[in-house]
C-alpha cells in the first residue's frame, strides 16, 4: 500500500525544493529535511503523532484525509488530573458497576478522517468500548470499561493521536439546551403535519364550492378542518400564547400579541361557524401561520445556538488543571476544582495562575494585563500576593493558596459582573415596537369594520372583522425578520464574528457610544520592541544574550529579533553570558564586555550614556515605556524601547467607526499617562481617555453613558466583564479572558478591531433589510385589509394571499442578504 | 363517496403514525447531531477497515 506520504514525496521530487511533512502535509523546514529517508516531519509533534498512528495500525487516517492540516501540538501533560477523585465526580458519568463515559473536547479536529481515527480508539486502545464524536463541537463521547482502563490513558491515547483532550464544561447547560432543541424540532414537526394536513382538507373543500359537494361531506370536512386547526394552536402554537401573556404581564406589547390576535379571532370564529354550519373555517390559514412562524424562529434559533456553542467551546479549552504540590513534594496534577485554601501549588513558566495566593518559592514576573488592564508584567518574589486569572511569565512559582472560588478576586469581579447583568436597562426592539403600534392600527380598523358592517348584517360584520385580522396578522415580523437575523448570524459566523442574540444587531444598527478597552483590545496586550536607537550590527548580539533569559522584556527581544542571526565566527566568540538578578544581562564578546539591561542596572556599571540616548530615555518613560540599554566597552551604544504595541488595524477602525457615527472613547485600567498616548495614537481626543479604571468604575461610566445614548462596551479582561453585560451590547474581543465571554453578546473571535467594523456595518444592512421587508408588508396588509373591510376579500384569495406573500417577503429577505455578502467580501475563508 | 368517512381519519391516523415516529426519533437524539452521520456511513464501506479481517 502507498501512503500519501511517499505519494506526495514521489510527486514533489522533481522539484526538490518543497518536501511536504508526512504526517500534516506541509512544507517541511529546510534544516529539518532528511536525505534518504521516506518519511519526512516539519516538527516533532508530527513525528510523534505519525508513529502514534502507525503503532495503532490507523494509517488508513491517511487515505481519508483529503488536504493538509495544522500540524498537531499534543500536550506535555501527563492526564493523570483524569484519575482524580475530582474529575470522576465532576466529568464522569457512570453507565454501570464496570462501565463509565466521559465527554471530552478535542483540539485539532477539522475533517471527516478525524471522526474516522478517533471513533476507532477501541482498535487502538483495549478497554475503550465505544468513541463517537460529534464533528460541528468537536466533542468526543468515550465509554469504557473501568476495570480494564483508567481515563487518563484514554487522555494519553487522544494526546497521542494529535488531539488534546480537555473535559468538557458546563455540561448541565448543554444537556438542557439539547432538550431545548429537540422541544422546538417537534413543535416545528407537529406544526408542518397538521398544516400539511390541514391545507389537504381545504383543497377540498375550496374544490366543492358552490353546492358540488354534499352538505353531510361537507361539514364533516369541516369538523377535520377544525380539530386540525385546534390542534395546531393548543400545541406547537401555546408558544405564542404564553409568550403574549407574559408581555401583558409586564404591561408591554411583543410581536407575540398580534400574533395571538389573529390567532384567537381566526380560531373563535372558525369554531362558531363549524357549529352553526354557516360562513368560513379559518384553521387551514391558522394552522400553516402557525408553522411558518414556527420555522423562521427555529432558524433563528438555531443560528444563536451555534453562536454560543462555538463560545462555549472556548471554555473548555482553557487550563482547567493545576499542579498540586503534596507534603512530601510530589506534584500531582489535579482538575482546579479540587484546590483548597492551605493548598500548595505550583505554577509553571507560561501558566496562569490557578487561585489567589502568596509566592513561597520562586522570582518571577506576572502579567496580570486580563485582571487590571495593566500592560506590563509585574514582578513578584517570595511573600508576593498573586491573583488567579494571571499569567506567569517568568520561572515557576509555588503559591500557597488563599483563597478559591467564589472568595478569590475573579470570583469578587463576577458578583460585579452579575449585578451588571441584573441591572441592564430594557430596550424595547424594534420589532415590538413596530408590532405595538401595528396591534393598535389592525384592532382599530377591525373595530371600525364591524361598526360599519353592523349596521346592515351582524353575521357578515363578524366574517368581515375576522378576515381583516386574518390577514393582517404579521406574518413578516414573525417569519422574515428571524430569518434575516438567522442568516445575517450565520453569514458573521463565518468571519469569526460570533452573535449570540439577535437584538444585538438590531442594536449595534443605530448609533451611539462605542467604549473601548485598551489593553488587549486596542493594543497587543503584551510587552513588544516599540523603537530601536542605534546601530543594526548590535541586534544579533543582543539577541544571542537575551536567549538565555525567561524574563519577559527578554522574550519580547526574541521574538522581535528573530530574524537576526548572529554568525557564526561572533557566536564562537561570545562567552560569559551571565543573567544578573537586578535587571540585566552581561557577556564577553571577544574580549568586549558587553551589557543588556534597564538604565539603572547600566549606570551601576560607571557606563556613560551620550546625552541623546539620555534624552530619548527620559522621553520615552514619560509615556511609560520600558527602556533597555546596550553597552559596549564602557559606552551605551544603543536604546531599545518595549510597550504594548498597538495593533496595526485600530486607527482606521476607530476612523471607520466614526463615519458609521459611533463615538468613541478609551477606559482603561492602565497608567493615565499611557492611555492618554494610545488615545492620540489611534485618532481618539486625549480627553475622552481614562486611566486607572477600577471594574467598578468602569461599570459606573457605562451606566452614566446608558442615561444618554446606546452604549456599546468592547473589551477583552476579567476587569471589563461588568461593564460588557451591563452595556447595551457587550463585545469581547480575541484572546479575552473566559469572564468577559461569558458576559458579552457578541465574541470577535479573530484579532484585530476590524472584525468590528463589519460587524456594524453588516448590522445596518440587515436592519436596511428588515425594514424594506417591513415595508412591503405594511403595504400588503392595507391592501388585503381594505379588501377585507369592505368585504371584497373572499376567505379563497385571503388564504392565497397569505402564503404568497410570505414566500416574496422570505425569498427578499434572502436576496438581499446575498447581495450584503457580495458587495463586503470575507475576510477569511469559511471554516469547514 | 360514503368511503370518505374511513380513508380521510384513515389518512390523518397514517399522518400522525409518521409524526409520532419522527417524534420518538428526535427524543431519542437523532438529530442532535447532523454533521457527523453522514460521514460515519461512509467509512464503513472501508476494505481495510480492521474490523472486517
Amino acid at each position: 500500500m502507498t501512503t500519501l506520504a511517499t505519494e506526495i514525496l514521489a510527486a514533489s521530487a522533481p522539484a526538490s525544493a518543497r518536501v511536504a511533512c508526512s504526517h500534516c502535509g506541509q512544507d517541511v523546514p529546510r534544516g529539518l529535511v532528511e536525505a534518504d529517508s521516506q518519511l519526512q516531519f516539519c516538527c516533532a509533534g508530527c513525528r510523534a503523532v505519525y508513529d502514534a498512528i502507525h503503532a495503532c495500525g490507523l494509517e488508513v487516517y491517511y487515505r481519508l484525509r483529503d488536504a493538509a492540516v495544522t500540524p498537531p501540538r499534543p500536550s506535555e501533560s501527563s492526564f493523570e488530573s483524569f484519575d482524580s477523585p475530582a474529575f470522576h465526580k465532576l466529568f464522569v458519568q457512570r453507565q454501570s458497576e464496570t462501565v463509565a463515559s466521559v465527554d471530552l473536547v478535542l483540539e485539532g479536529v477539522t475533517c471527516a478522517a478525524c471522526v474516522w481515527l478517533i471513533e476507532r480508539l477501541p482498535h487502538a486502545l483495549r478497554g475503550v468500548i465505544e468513541a463517537r464524536l460529534s464533528l460541528r463541537q468537536a466533542i468526543v463521547r468515550v465509554t469504557w470499561n473501568t476495570r480494564e482502563l483508567s481515563p487518563s490513558r484514554i487522555g494519553r491515547t487522544l494526546n497521542s493521536l494529535g488531539y488534546t483532550p480537555h473535559p468538557a464544561k458546563g455540561l448541565p447547560r448543554k444537556q438542557i439546551s439539547r432538550i431545548e432543541v429537540r422541544k422546538k424540532l417537534i413543535d416545528l414537526a407537529v406544526a408542518g403535519a397538521i398544516a400539511g394536513n390541514a391545507m389537504l382538507v381545504a383543497c377540498a373543500l375550496y374544490a366543492g364550492r358552490g353546492g358540488r359537494m354534499e352538505d353531510s361531506y361537507r361539514e364533516f370536512f369541516r369538523w377535520i378542518s377544525a380539530v386540525l386547526g385546534l390542534l395546531s394552536l393548543a400545541w406547537p402554537g401555546a408558544g405564542f400564547f404564553r409568550g403574549a401573556l407574559a408581555a401583558i404581564r409586564l404591561r408591554t406589547v411583543n410581536f407575540d400579541v398580534p400574533i395571538v390576535l389573529g390567532l384567537v379571532a381566526g380560531g373563535v370564529a372558525g369554531i362558531v361557524n363549524v357549529v352553526l354550519n354557516r360562513g368560513e373555517v379559518y384553521f387551514d390559514s391558522l394552522s400553516v401561520l402557525v408553522f411558518l412562524l414556527l420555522v423562521g424562529r427555529f432558524l433563528q434559533y438555531r443560528q444563536q445556538r451555534r453562536a454560543d456553542d462555538a463560545v462555549e467551546l472556548l471554555f473548555s479549552l482553557a487550563p482547567s488543571t493545576c499542579r498540586i504540590v503534596r507534603p512530601d513534594d510530589r506534584v500531582e496534577e489535579m482538575p482546579i476544582e479540587a484546590v483548597v485554601p492551605g493548598d500548595l501549588i505550583e505554577v509553571l513558566s507560561g501558566q496562569t495562575i490557578a487561585a489567589d495566593g502568596v509566592v513561597e518559592s520562586g522570582q518571577s514576573h506576572v502579567l496580570q494585563a486580563l485582571l487590571t488592564g495593566e500592560a506590563a508584567p509585574v514582578p513578584v518574589g517570595v511573600g508576593a500576593k498573586v491573583y488567579g486569572g494571571a499569567a506567569n511569565q517568568g520561572a515557576s512559582l509555588r503559591i500557597r493558596v488563599s483563597q478559591v472560588g467564589a472568595d478569590s478576586r475573579v470570583g469578587r469581579l463576577m458578583r460585579v459582573v452579575e449585578r451588571g447583568v441584573a441591572e441592564k436597562p430594557a430596550i424595547v426592539q424594534f420589532t415590538d415596537r413596530v408590532a405595538s403600534r401595528f396591534v393598535l392600527v389592525v384592532s382599530l380598523a377591525a373595530v371600525g369594520t364591524f361598526a360599519y358592517w353592523s349596521r346592515f348584517d351582524v353575521a357578515a360584520a363578524v366574517d368581515h372583522a375576522v378576515a381583516l385580522l386574518i390577514v393582517c396578522c404579521p406574518c413578516v415580523l414573525g417569519l422574515a425578520t428571524p430569518v434575516t437575523l438567522a442568516v445575517a448570524i450565520g453569514r458573521l459566523a463565518r468571519r469569526d464574528i460570533l452573535v449570540k442574540s439577535g437584538a444585538a444587531i438590531e442594536k449595534l444598527a443605530r448609533h451611539g457610544q462605542i467604549l473601548l478597552d485598551k489593553t488587549g483590545t486596542l493594543t497587543f496586550g503584551q510587552l513588544r520592541l516599540v523603537c530601536w536607537h542605534g546601530d543594526e550590527e548590535f541586534k544579533p548580539i543582543v539577541a544571542a544574550m537575551e536567549k538565555q533569559s525567561q524574563h519577559p522584556v527578554a522574550r519580547a527581544f526574541c521574538q522581535a529579533l528573530a530574524a537576526f542571526e548572529l554568525s557564526a565566527a561572533q557566536a564562537a566568540l561570545l562567552h560569559d553570558v551571565k543573567e544578573q538578578p537586578n535587571g540585566g544581562i552581561r557577556a564577553m564578546l571577544g574580549n568586549r564586555p558587553v551589557r543588556v539591561g534597564s538604565p539603572a542596572f547600566v549606570n551601576r556599571a560607571g557606563i556613560s550614556v551620550p546625552p541623546s540616548l539620555a534624552r530619548l530615555q527620559h522621553e520615552l518613560e514619560q509615556v511609560g515605556t520600558t527602556v533597555v540599554l546596550v553597552a559596549v566597552d564602557g559606552n551605551a551604544v544603543a536604546l531599545a524601547g518595549f510597550g504594548d504595541q498597538i495593533r496595526d488595524d485600530s486607527p482606521a477602525a476607530i476612523h471607520a467607526l466614526r463615519e458609521l457615527d459611533w463615538n468613541a472613547e478609551i477606559l482603561s485600567g492602565d497608567a493615565q499617562s499611557v492611555v492618554r498616548k494610545v488615545a492620540c495614537a489611534v485618532g481618539i481626543d486625549p480627553c475622552r481617555a481614562t486611566g486607572e479604571m477600577t471594574p467598578e468604575a468602569k461599570l459606573a461610566l457605562v451606566r452614566e453613558y446608558q442615561g444618554r445614548c446606546l452604549t456599546v462596551m468592547v473589551g477583552d479582561g476579567v476587569n471589563d466583564a461588568a461593564a460588557l453585560a451591563a452595556a447595551d451590547v457587550g463585545i469581547a474581543v480575541h484572546g479575552g479572558a473566559e469572564a468577559s465571554l461569558a458576559a458579552a453578546d457578541v465574541y470577535i473571535a479573530s484579532p484585530g478591531l476590524t472584525p468590528l467594523v463589519h460587524l456594524v456595518t453588516a448590522a445596518r444592512k440587515t436592519m436596511r433589510t428588515i425594514r424594506v421587508n417591513l415595508a412591503i408588508s405594511l403595504a400588503y396588509n392595507l391592501v388585503a385589509g381594505a379588501l377585507a373591510a369592505t368585504g371584497k376579500m373572499s376567505p379563497l384569495i385571503c388564504a392565497i394571499l397569505m402564503p404568497v406573500s410570505s414566500a416574496t417577503v422570505l425569498s427578499l429577505a434572502m436576496a438581499s442578504i446575498r447581495r450584503i455578502d457580495r458587495k463586503t467580501p470575507p475576510n477569511r475563508e469559511a471554516k469547514p | 363517496m360514503s368511503v370518505l368517512y374511513i380513508v380521510l381519519p384513515l389518512a390523518i391516523v397514517m399522518a400522525g403514525v409518521a409524526l409520532t415516529a419522527f417524534i420518538l426519533s428526535v427524543r431519542k437524539g437523532q438529530f442532535d447531531d447532523l454533521d457527523t452521520p453522514p460521514l460515519r456511513m461512509l467509512f464503513d464501506d472501508e476494505p481495510n477497515d480492521r474490523r472486517k479481517e
